[in-house]
This record gives structure tokens, C-alpha cells and sequence, in this order.
């Protein structure tokens, strides 16, 4: 008698709720065009039990500076162009970009220390030659991440940016520049589900929308954390099926970054015969990382490779496809 | 997955006879059910019944062994279908297609650097399985030269794929025993692989087309019924979102359902969903993460097989038992005996952060990394496994004393309450308190001296 095979099916009752970035001259902005990310009602390509509205997105890093402490690897690829953050958007908008990372590394008080004045300028700058929604990240460093995201968020009213990162520790600021200016916040935890919920409810109780935070449950690159991110993004997400409100932030995780940091991607002099060509390896360690999340749940990966930007769009357009 | 209570009732006799011990048979089955009670306690359950029992008590996902020794290779017995709910228990074998109409000595050369391959990662070495071998040829004769060939050059398991009987039989005779999984048995030669299979006592993995479950389903029972346990799937489906879709099914059935047609592990070929090389790794990555028992790729790069084979580790990783590195000095730079000296703890993840800040720092140093048994810095000194002491004894027993002549040691922020403490540990030694967050280290190291 033949067997017949009735497939299971999970019943999900929350959906992960829709982030918008970016705003048209229609809507107050000048974009050429708005990104929508978020609205699952099913873990991550299961197109069969529900839905996934909007396809995860990929956000490439352009720098205020030129990234001398860089892989090789990436200034071979990219060249001329990081010096000028401008024209280095408008190159990453050419090769298929989402969004624009745009982070005001300059800013860091261990390089040029610039402040608000030169953010205001390099975040016009970016939004008059791409038509990309922006994301707008500080140097990392608290006191300076308040200034120059306050200045930004003021600098790029009505464009729907998003501020990052919008911590534990700097929230009230950072979440008042976003009220104050009608932008979005992008909320950054350690890799804890519990923090992340908490950070959302602070956020929430400062009457900022839900409809404008994303999350970022802090990024380990492929060898190096990479499996607490994967389960803690997993957890997140099951959460925000199963209804848990606080849960429900679309995911960005800055993944060029992290893969780029790591001995894997950064250096070629004194590493084993066993990790293979340089050029191939480093790419693959970001590609890997990446698309491993983007299983996990990500909404928006932020890439810096050129090469991982076109690959994750096809590994992205492959998993929608159905 | 064991039955509920209920459904071991429908098993017994009903008659509530009370010789077991129990008052109800409903309340015998219950006690069943939770593992409290022998079957044998009933004396007058069925065979059909006992049987079913039986059935139903086997793992959900059949674990399947291929090779031994140090080569062993077993896949399936899976209990969950996030890691964080527990953790995958059997990571993935990784193995590489290599094909009989390659030349001789080019097929032999690729044997030994495919099964010679190793890589160091936290201290464990890693490697892949072992090797597909393809009768692309269609001879059967030449099938079992090349396999002998390999054998010849490593004790690792094979996957044989071959469509013939006799080609197979001449691979199966070629490789030895208990060390090859057949590929594969589809709707036209299922017989004769379950016949072999059956005979030289070899797994057989079943394929059906583009994720036709149903058709899976009947040909695994089909080579069953004809006398073979050790089953592997191969489900057809080849790209990204067809094969999640396909190996979440697979899963799922066999875990929440019981399915026991489908209840084997996976084989999969990513790069048969591939247009180049890095896609391929795409899809292995997929396969790693979600669900496969046997990836078998068709390039061998040690470029991207040592990123599959670290991601294989991250995910196999059991979530209760978090990786650890090995206590010791470790060089980040080139350091140099007047180069700083930080001490933090042997939690994978500290030891991650921590080492890469102090690397992004660009400032050459010495990192101690003290066994605090896989804790982090603050659990492991609430726990006592991050004290003074130990990170005192650290310094002697790995030679930070010798390698460095400052005599100042850096202490992560957050334990800056044992300073005191460790500089009556090491006399003559300046404890500094370093930044409570690894993010700030560059900044800190920049100012040392």
C-alpha cells in the first residue's frame, strides 16, 4: 500500500513587524526609493506555512574616512573610491546595494576626532549623490555617538535614517534625536534575548513606534560566536511567531564587519597551507557568515566585500524564489 | 519521540485485569508512557502490539555508522530541530565527489590531498570524511580499479555511486567492508541495490525527484521490506529554497510526526544547485545548519571547505556546554618580553572578543588566558573559578613571568575587586585594572606602558 506523506505544518499566531526606511519626495524625503524589511509571519523561506513579504536586504558599510586598518583584500576591491564616502555610496549603490551603512568612523576620538559638523556635512554629502535609504552609524564610542548621530539625525530630517546604535547606555539620547526628527533607531543587545526585549521595551516606553527600531543582536563572525548570534536570532524569532510583542523587530546584523575582523579574512603572512587562498577565503568567511544568519532570521545584513554583495543577493533571490 | 500514554493504550488488551500492578490498563500505560513501567509487566499484551511498541521506541531518526576507528562516520539520531532547544548531536559528514573517468594518476593524487586534509580550529583538528566516488564511466570494471585505487590510499569511508549492479558489486568488492554507503536506489534498480546492500550488510541511500516525499517515502519501504535498516535519504531537491523546504519536511516528519518512512538521515549535493564554486558553499552552508547527515561536494578548495568545516563546528556546538579554548600564553602580534600582558578567561566567546579587540588594536601583546573552566569573567569569579590564585598560578604555570619583563599584568574592568588580592599573589607585580568592556581595549592599549 503506498505510503502517503502529509506535510507538517507549523501554525505561527505573530508576525514580525514591518520597518520602513527611507522616505520619497511624496513622503518628505528624497529617496529614489524606500526599503521595506520585516513582516514574517513564518521562520525564515518556509513560503509554504506562511508569509515573507519582503525579502531580507543587504546594506553595504561606506566610511568617512579611507579604512586604512582594512583587509587589503577590500581596498584592492574597492580603491579610489574610499577615500571620498560620497562616491563610494554611489559605487555600492551601482553593484546592487539595499541601503547605505554610511558610519562616522572619523568621529572616533583615537582618530580625527571630527564632530558634528563634519557629520552633518559627509551625511548631506551621501544623501545628494545616492538615492538609497541611509543607516547611520556613530564611531562606536558613547559620548561621540550621541554627538554626531544627534547632528545627523537633525542634518537628515524627514529622510527616515536609521540611528545606530541605540544602546543600553545611550538610548534616551539616541531614541530623542529619532522622536524629535522622525527617523528610526536600530537597537543593539549582547546576544541575549532577554536584553534585546528589554532594550525594545525601554525604547517603547519612550513612545518611539515599534514601527521604527530594528534590531541588532550583535554579530559573531563564522569561528568566532558566530553560533550564539545564530541561536539567539532563532530564539528571537520563534518569540515573535509565537506573539511575543517585544520581540517582533525585523534583525540587521553587521556582518562585514565582524567577518573582516577576524585573522581569517584580515592577514595571509603566517596562516596554514590548510586555509586556502586568501582572496577566496576572506570572501567566503563574509558570504558564509552572512548567509548562515540570513537562515537564522536577518532582515538586513550589512556587507563589505563587493564580491559577497552580489553573491548574498542571488543566495537571497534563490531562498525567495518558489 | 516516544507515544503518549493514550496511544500505548490503544495497545493493550483494555480488560483492566490489574496483574500488573496498575488498577486501569489506562493507568499502566501512563506509567508506560513516563517510563515507570516494563511492557513484560502485562501478560497478555500481543505480539502486533509489542512489536509496535518496540517500534515506536526507536530513535526517530535512525543513527547510521559508516567506517571505524578514528574514520567514523555516524549521522542521524537527531532530537530537535534548533540547537538551542538542546543541540544536533551528529555533525554532518563532509565529503568530496571525485569521478572514475578522471585519469589514473590525477584521481590518486586528488585521493590523497582530499583525505590527507586537516585543519586546526580551538585546538581540534578537523578534516573531512571521506570520498564519493562516481562510475561516470559506466564500466564496471574501471569502477573497481578506481575504488581500489582510493582504498589503496585512505581508510576513510566512500560513498559508491553507481547505477549498475555490477558496477556497484565490483565498487562494494573494491572498497571492503563496512565502510561505503551505496548511491543510489531509485524507482528503475531499487531490487538490486537492496539486494547488495542486503548482502554486504552496506547502507543504501534512496532518491526520488525534485522533493517528492510520497515517492521517497515508498521506494524506503520498498528497500525495507526487501531487508535493509540502515537507509539514507536523498530527497532530489537541489537549490536553496527547495532544499530547505524539502529537509525541513524530512525533519519535522521524523521528529513531531514519528514518521518512520522518513525517519533516516539526509545525503544532499549542493553542487548540483550550483552555478560556481562559491555557491556550492552557499548551499553546504545551508545543509550544515539545516538538517543534512552526508554533504557530498564537488569542489575541493581548501578555501571554502575550511570555512564549512568551522561553520559544521559553530553549529554542532552543544549550546549547554560552551566551547572552550586551551589555557595558556597566547601571542596576539609579535609581542616582545616589554609588550603589555592581559589575563582573561578560556570562554570561547571572551576569548573571542577579547583577543579580537586586543588584534584590531594593532598593539602586539601577551593574552593569558586562565582555565576558568569555559566560564566568563564575572560567572567565573562569582564562581570561584576566576581568582586571584588561579590567574596568579596562570602566570607561572604558562611562563607569562619568563616571556615578559614588566612585571605588570592588565585584568579585565569587571573584576578590578581583586586587585588587591592578586598583587599579594604575585608580589612585586603592578595589577592594572583594564576596561570593564573588550570595545574599549584598543583605546586602553594605545595608552600602556
Amino acid at each position: 500500500m503506498p505510503v502517503t506523506v502529509e506535510i507538517p505544518k507549523e501554525k505561527w499566531t505573530g508576525a514580525v513587524r514591518e520597518v520602513k526606511l527611507g522616505a520619497t519626495s511624496a513622503e518628505g524625503g528624497t529617496r529614489a526609493r524606500t526599503v521595506t524589511v520585516g513582516g514574517e509571519t513564518t521562520l525564515p523561506f518556509l513560503h509554504y506555512e506562511g508569509q515573507m513579504p519582503h525579502p531580507p536586504v543587504v546594506a553595504v558599510e561606506v566610511q568617512d574616512r579611507y579604512p586604512a586598518d582594512w583587509s587589503k583584500q577590500l581596498l584592492d576591491a574597492w580603491g579610489e573610491v574610499l577615500n571620498d564616502p560620497a562616491a563610494w555610496a554611489k559605487k555600492a549603490e551601482e553593484i546592487g546595494a539595499d541601503l547605505i551603512a554610511l558610519k562616522l568612523q572619523s568621529a572616533h576620538p583615537d582618530g580625527a576626532n571630527t564632530g558634528a559638523k563634519e557629520a552633518v556635512a559627509t551625511v548631506k554629502a551621501v544623501l545628494a549623490t545616492t538615492g538609497l535609504p541611509l543607516i547611520v552609524y556613530g564611531p562606536g564610542q558613547a559620548e561621540k555617538d550621541n554627538e554626531v548621530l544627534v547632528a545627523a539625525a537633525e542634518a537628515a530630517k524627514g529622510e527616515r535614517i536609521a540611528l545606530g546604535n541605540c544602546e543600553d547606555k545611550n538610548y534616551r539620547t539616541i531614541v530623542a534625536a529619532a522622536l524629535a526628527h522622525d527617523q528610526l533607531v536600530i537597537a543593539k543587545t549582547p546576544i541575549d534575548v532577554n536584553l534585546a526585549k528589554q532594550l525594545n521595551i525601554l525604547i517603547s516606553d519612550m513612545r518611539l513606534d515599534l514601527s521604527r527600531v530594528l534590531m541588532d543582536p550583535t554579530t559573531g563572525a563564522l569561528g568566532y560566536g558566530l553560533e550564539y548570534t545564530y541561536s539567539v536570532m532563532e530564539r528571537l524569532r520563534i518569540a515573535a511567531l509565537t506573539g511575543d510583542s517585544m520581540t517582533q523587530q525585523p534583525m540587521i546584523c553587521t556582518v562585514g564587519e565582524e567577518a573582516w575582523r577576524t585573522k581569517e579574512s584580515k592577514v595571509n603572512q603566517g596562516v596554514p597551507a590548510a586555509w586556502g587562498d586568501w582572496t577566496r577565503r576572506s570572501i567566503n568567511w563574509e558570504v558564509i557568515t552572512a548567509a548562515t544568519l540570513i537562515q537564522a532570521g536577518a532582515d538586513i545584513v550589512v556587507l563589505r566585500h563587493p564580491e559577497s554583495v552580489a553573491l548574498i543577493k542571488k543566495t537571497i533571490a534563490d531562498l525567495m524564489a518558489h | 519521540m516516544g507515544l503518549s500514554g493514550l496511544e500505548i493504550y490503544k495497545l493493550l488488551p483494555k480488560t483492566n485485569c490489574k496483574e500488573c500492578g496498575q488498577p486501569t490498563c489506562l493507568a499502566f500505560a501512563m506509567k508506560l508512557a513516563a517510563k515507570q513501567a516494563e511492557l513484560s509487566a502485562c501478560p497478555y499484551v500481543s505480539e502486533e502490539s509489542k512489536a509496535a511498541l518496540a517500534a515506536a521506541s526507536a530513535p526517530p531518526i535512525r543513527l547510521i555508522t559508516l567506517g571505524s576507528d578514528n574514520f567514523k562516520i555516524e549521522v542521524g539520531n537527531e532530537t530537535v530541530m534548533f540547537r538551542h532547544e538542546k543541540t544536533f548531536y551528529h555533525e554532518p559528514a563532509l565529503m568530496v565527489r571525485l569521478k572514475d573517468t578522471l585519469p589514473l594518476s590525477e584521481f590518486e593524487a586528488h585521493v590523497k590531498s582530499i583525505a590527507g586534509y586537516q585543519v586546526e580550529r580551538v585546538g581540534i583538528q578537523l578534516a573531512v570524511n571521506g570520498l564519493a566516488i562516481e562510475n561516470a564511466s559506466g564500466d564496471a570494471g574501471v569502477f573497481g580499479n578506481y575504488v581500489a585505487a582510493a582504498r589503496a590510499i585512505t581508510p576513510k569511508p566512500f560513498v559508491l555511486i553507481a547505477k549498475s549492479k555490477a558496477a556497484m558489486e565490483a565498487g562494494l568488492k573494491a572498497s571492503g567492508t563496512g565502510n561505503s554507503l551505496l548511491y543510489a536506489a531509485d524507482e528503475s534498480n531499487w531490487q538490486d541495490m537492496a539486494a547488495l546492500a542486503k548482502q554486504y550488510s552496506a547502507p543504501v541511500a534512496v532518491r526520488a525527484d525534485k522533493g517528492d516525499l510520497a515517492a521517497l517515502a515508498n521506494l524506503a519501504e520498498q528497500v525495507k521490506s526487501a531487508g535493509v535498516e540502515d537507509i539514507v535519504l536523498d530527497p532530489g531537491a537541489r537549490g536553496l529554497g527547495d532544499g530547505l523546504a524539502a529537509l525541513t519536511h524530512l525533519r519535522r516528519l521524523a521528529l513531531k510526526k514519528n514518521f518512520r518512512a522518513l525517519g533516516y538521515p539526509i545525503i544532499t549535493f549542493p553542487g548540483e544547485g550550483a552555478n560556481s564554486e562559491t555557491e556550492e558553499a552557499i548551499l553546504a552552508a545551508e545543509h550544515i545548519a539545516k538538517y543534512a547527515g552526508f554533504i557530498v561536494l564537488d569542489h575541493f578548495d581548501p578555501a571554502s571547505i575550511y570555512p564549512l568545516l568551522t561553520l559544521r563546528q559553530n553549529i554542532y556546538t552543544d549550546p549547554q556546554k560552551p566551547i572552550q579554548v586551551s589555557p595558556g600564553l597566547y601571542e596576539i602580534g609579535e609581542p616582545k618580553p616589554e609588550s603589555p600582558l592581559l589575563v582573561t578567561t578560556n570562554f570561547s566567546l571572551t576569548y573571542f572578543t577579547v583577543s579580537g579587540e586586543v588584534e584590531g588594536s594593532g598593539v602586539p601583546s601577551w593574552l593569558l588566558v586562565a582555565d576558568s573552566e569555559g566560564m566568563s569573567v564575572l560567572t567565573g569569579w562569582a564562581a570561584g573559578k576566576f581568582d586571584a590564585e588561579k590567574i596568579a598560578k596562570s602566570v607561572k604555570q604558562f611562563g607569562a613571568d619568563q616571556k615578559t619583563k614588566h612585571k605588570k599584568i592588565v585584568i579585565p574592568g569587571a573584576v578590578a575587586a581583586i586587585s588587591g588580592e592578586l598583587e599579594e599573589e604575585l608580589p612585586g607585580w603592578e595589577v592594572l585594572v583594564g576596561p570593564r568592556e573588550a570595545i574599549d581595549i584598543p583605546a586602553y592599549l594605545k595608552n600602556w606602558n
